[in-house]
């Protein structure tokens, strides 16, 4: 069995799952933000009065913190009002920073476990083995009420890496040649398997990259083989690891098929407007002008990133007329990046650092576009309108690339 | 059996373009459907003249992206009975089972034209074009997807297990 159908058969109690086959899973973690709102509703009109399980849901604020307006305002209220009377143990409100990184940091996130979480880059968890996947709000409600929900067991996608990054290319530009050759609908309802010796090199950040920006290829959910690296960080943060489940695929198990990368002589990529899979390399997209760069998000807002901005912002200044926004993934590596003085360089060099959180990403806050203007960014989607206007534009690269670029004022080669 | 007329959309239709994220703080259902589509360029004359009764027919991987169930309930909001592509994204997909609107995958999406008048079988996963004298054959759903559907929803269909 592959691990997707192993996590599957234990959790719904079976012996063997099969490709196709309908299961009811029991849930070890259940993750919402603002939109517990919605699952709360939802929850409500069920009508039970206790959720199945409070110590093992998880809720924080990320998507608009601090609230950025009235009804955000009631939102975070109506929540904290729920996490009371339910007495959920795991709420962090909005001092935590985004889920997809506050979760492993916090020890929610292990390998062998099912997760769900009512944002689609719940995928990122797959980084530590855990089948990890976002669902609606109303299912959540129904995970609330019962611990379980249904999966169809995906097939699998093995996608193999080998080689050595040049200077300056990392996980970000692998994710995104390989969504550009796959497609945006090459893994739908599929489970992704990544390995080789390239993925074995990479920290665990590089890591959450690549299970992060699956989504945009539409998989299920995006495993990297466990290893002792992910087993050094769960232990560090988890209590709760099972040491008697074998979280790696069977030598044995069927794959759709496998795939081979090779990134000795890849060059930094960059997905154009208006969609993740529209992958071209820099040296095509060069020179184009920018308003924005925005350094963050739960796809690249980590440390190892900060640390790569850092590097190159040092004694520099963003070009004029163009903003820079930095937003750090959590509270942990918010506080990490100051003690290492990377906030006083991004600051020296007139960039706008922000508070933990999704922010502009989604166009909710903090750096919305207008008309015609074009922001090259961290971040995972790249969709019309997704950043304001819906004559705006998007251009997705590494923090390397959205670095270098604001210094220049348009996007540039490294 | 469901009975209506054809809008057509094609690939790639993401979250952001049916219910664009700025109106993620509206909780008014009514008012959520006032922005049904609105991020797809040229919707103009669906978000017009869409009916009550409608039915989108749409393209590959549709409702990529978001979480978000507003789009389900902003496609719904407005009228749309079922919504019929050649492959949904499956966040999507598991909304609008969820929220109680039908959904069917089909390959022969092309052969369907806008506003056109068609019959959809949901248990057989069949699509009849009467004036042209077509059938299409779709994915069935389901029997727990039915039975999600039957009672407009999970909300309700859990309210009867209960």
């Amino acid at each position: 069995m592959t691990l997707a159908e192993k996590i599957l058969a234990r959790a719904s109690g079976k012996k063997e799952v099969t490709p196709g086959e309908i299961v009811m899973a029991k849930v070890d973690v259940a993750m919402s933000h603002e939109n517990a709102d919605v699952v709360l509703r939802a929850f409500r009109q069920i009508g039970v009065p206790k959720v199945w399980n409070p110590d093992k849901i998880v809720l924080l604020f990320d998507h608009r913190v601090p609230a950025e307006c009235e009804k955000t305002a009631e939102t975070h209220k109506r929540i904290r009002e729920f996490v009371k009377e339910q007495g959920i143990k795991h709420f962090y409100d909005m001092q935590a920073g985004i889920c997809h990184q506050v979760l492993p940091e916090k020890g929610h996130t292990r390998p062998g476990e099912v997760l769900v979480g009512t944002d689609s880059h719940t995928t990122t968890h797959g980084a530590f083995g855990t089948f990890s996947t976002g669902i609606g709000a109303t299912e959540m409600a129904g995970v609330w009420t019962t611990g379980e929900i249904w999966f169809k067991v995906p097939t699998t996608i093995k996608i193999e890496v080998h080689g050595k990054f040049k200077p300056g290319v990392s996980a970000k530009d692998i994710i995104l040649h390989i969504i550009g050759k796959l497609g945006a609908d090459g893994a739908d309802y599929k489970s992704v398997e990544f390995s080789g010796p390239t993925i074995k090199d990479m920290s665990i950040a590089s890591r959450m990259v690549l299970s992060n920006l699956s989504m945009e290829m539409g998989a299920k959910v995006a495993f990297v083989e466990v290893d002792e690296k992910t087993i050094e960080y769960v232990n560090r943060k988890s209590k709760e690891i099972s040491s008697t489940f074998n979280y790696t695929s069977n030598p044995n198990a069927n794959y759709e098929k496998v795939l081979e990368f090779d990134v000795t002589s890849l060059e930094p990529q960059v997905a154009c407007p208006h969609s993740v899979d529209n992958v071209k390399p820099v040296s095509e997209v060069k020179g184009v002008k920018i308003n924005q760069a925005l350094l963050g998000s739960c796809t690249n807002g980590r440390l190892e990133d900060l640390e790569v901005a850092a590097k190159i912002l040092n004694g520099k200044k963003i070009a004029k007329g163009v903003r820079m926004l930095v937003i750090p993934a959590s509270w942990e590596i918010y506080l990490k990046a100051m003690q290492n003085g990377y906030l006083e360089t991004f600051i020296k060099a007139g960039a706008l650092v922000l508070n933990p959180g999704c922010g502009p990403c989604l166009g909710a806050h903090q750096g919305i576009l207008g008309a015609g203007e074009v922001c090259v960014s961290t971040t995972n989607r790249n969709f019309q309108g997704r950043m304001g206007s819906s004559e705006s534009f998007v251009y997705l690269a590494s923090p390397a690339v959205v670095s270098t670029s604001a210094i220049t004022g348009e996007i540039t080669e490294l | 059996m469901i009975k209506g007329k054809v809008w057509k959309f094609g690939d790639n239709i993401d979250t952001d373009q049916i219910y664009p994220g700025k109106y993620l703080p509206l909780t008014d259902k009514k008012e959520m459907a006032r922005h049904a589509m609105e991020g797809v360029p040229d919707a103009e004359k669906f978000i017009k003249n869409v009916k009550s009764g409608d039915i989108m027919v749409v393209g590959k991987n549709f409702g990529c992206g978001s979480s978000r169930e507003h789009a389900v309930v902003t496609i719904k909001g407005v009228g749309i009975v079922c919504v019929i592509a050649e492959s949904f994204a499956s966040i999507f997909y598991r909304n609008a089972i969820n929220l109680g609107l039908p959904v069917i995958e089909c390959k022969d999406i092309k052969l369907i034209k806008e506003g056109d008048d068609i019959i959809v079988d949901l248990t057989k996963g069949e699509i009849v074009n009467p004036d042209k004298n077509e059938n299409y054959k779709g994915l069935p759903l389901s029997g727990l997807e039915l039975d999600i559907i039957e009672a407009n929803g999970l909300i309700n269909y859990l309210k009867k297990q209960k």
